[in-house]
């Protein structure tokens, strides 16, 4: 049987009805067709699927649409403002921080709680928080430089 | 995945209540563990009763006998949270780097002991530190609550409420991760008690146990050489892709003898 739920998606309420079983990431996806979300391994290892649920990074390959009513979800495409693009994304362009680009809207979305709860977070700690987002192409390093540059540009050091 | 009907829990007369109406219905706490399971359809359950809106099972407070730390308080709340640094620093570490930060933000202490992965972390710290597991029908010492591979002593209809640990301020937890899964391939908590220590493992066995000859090794002398002679019997250890029993039964004595140089500073 189908639950009506309805959250808050990049700012703006939106509804939906659906089967207990959709996952949140089919949701994004195919509901409201944000499609920067991607799905990867589906199995919770690859972290291409990564999105805020009420200000914490999530797995939304495992975690139920159901699950969230009542929540604020924010996904890669609730981080521009406009063509204004977030100092995150401006830092993996600057850092040449993805060759195919399938990683990077997860990547992105769990380097940004790090950065939003401790922008100085030093490479040590980038690299420990990153354990739960693969890579198959750039090799990581340029992704910790993007990180770093983005956190002291978050912090107000200016890119 | 094949589909189920989902509920809310309100409270839990009512998860309980939901829970006794239908034997094929599962709680769902973190998901970390069942919704994966789910997918591969080893688990198919009819209903997954929520428990997620349920706020008296979140947080950590004191209690008599040291913490009592909520069954749905997840792991990055464990590992952040200030009691638990001050009273059971070992227990916030190992919280710290339980899987990935998004395995932290949903995943549950209860979830993870009701559960009983052979390789998760929680067992072993509620093992070392003596903690008791509090359901709505009992408290279980947790030496008196792992039976097997995903078996417990939880009965059908039993729902963990709460962990209780007593003040531990000496405990360290080393864990050799599966580079991939960062499931500990084995993982050791070395914890005081009184005069003595207790020392648990995870990953190598069916479930978490303690170890005897390394408590009593390290209750005649702690060092990390202590150790070297402890004979560690990896005959009914778990032996597949991931490493040999033999492989597990080094792992043990080298994140035992880890642990305890952490904790007599010589690391």
């Amino acid at each position: 049987m189908n639950i009506d739920i309805d959250f808050e998606l990049n700012g703006e309420r939106v509804s939906a009805s659906v089967e207990p079983r959709l996952l949140l990431v089919e949701l994004l996806r195919e509901t409201f067709r944000l499609t920067g979300t991607h799905i990867g391994c589906d199995t919770s290892q690859c972290g291409a699927c990564v999105v805020h649920v009420d200000g914490r990074s999530v797995k939304s390959c495992t975690l139920l649409a159901v699950q969230a009513d009542g929540a604020r979800v924010r996904t890669i495409e609730g981080l521009a403002d406009g063509e204004r693009l977030h100092p995150l994304q401006l830092a993996f362009r600057e850092h040449h921080a993805l060759q195919c680009g399938f990683c990077t809207p997860g990547m992105i979305m769990s380097a940004l709680e790090l950065l939003e709860r401790d922008p100085q977070a030093d490479e040590a700690a980038i690299r420990h928080w990153l354990e739960g987002n693969l890579c198959r192409c750039t090799g990581y390093q340029n992704i910790l430089r993007a990180v770093r540059a983005a956190g002291e540009s978050m912090s107000g050091g200016g890119t | 995945m094949l589909p189920f009907d989902y509920q809310r829990a309100q409270d839990l007369d009512d998860a309980e209540r939901r829970l006794a109406d239908d034997e094929n219905a599962l709680l769902l706490a973190g998901g970390m563990t069942l919704l994966p399971t789910m997918k591969m359809r080893l688990a198919m359950p009819s209903t997954l009763i929520d428990l997620n809106g349920i706020a008296a099972l979140r947080g950590v407070r004191t209690h008599a006998d040291g913490l009592e730390i909520g069954a749905m308080t997840t792991h990055a709340a464990v590992a952040a949270d200030p009691l638990v640094r001050d009273h059971l620093p070992g227990l916030a570490e190992l919280a710290a780097r339980i899987g990935d930060p998004q395995v932290r933000n949903r995943g549950t202490l209860g979830g993870s002991l009701a559960n009983s992965d052979p390789a998760a972390d929680y067992p072993a710290a509620v093992l070392a530190c003596n903690a008791t597991i509090v359901t709505r029908r009992r408290e279980i010492p947790a030496d008196e609550f792992f039976f097997d591979l995903f078996e417990t002593a939880l009965e059908p209809g039993e729902i963990v409420t709460a962990v209780r640990f007593p003040p531990v301020a000496r405990a360290a937890y080393a864990k050799f991760a599966n580079p991939a899964s960062r499931y500990a391939l084995a993982g050791v908590m070395v914890a005081a008690d009184g005069d003595g220590w207790r020392v648990a493992v995870t990953g190598a066995g069916s479930c978490a146990f303690r170890h005897a000859g390394l408590e009593a090794a390290l209750a005649r002398e702690f060092t990390p050489a202590a150790l070297d002679g402890v004979e560690i019997d990896a005959r009914a250890f778990n032996d597949d892709l991931h490493a040999s029993a033999d492989y597990r039964a080094a792992l043990v004595r080298a994140m035992a003898q880890r642990a305890v140089a952490r904790l007599s500073g010589s690391a």
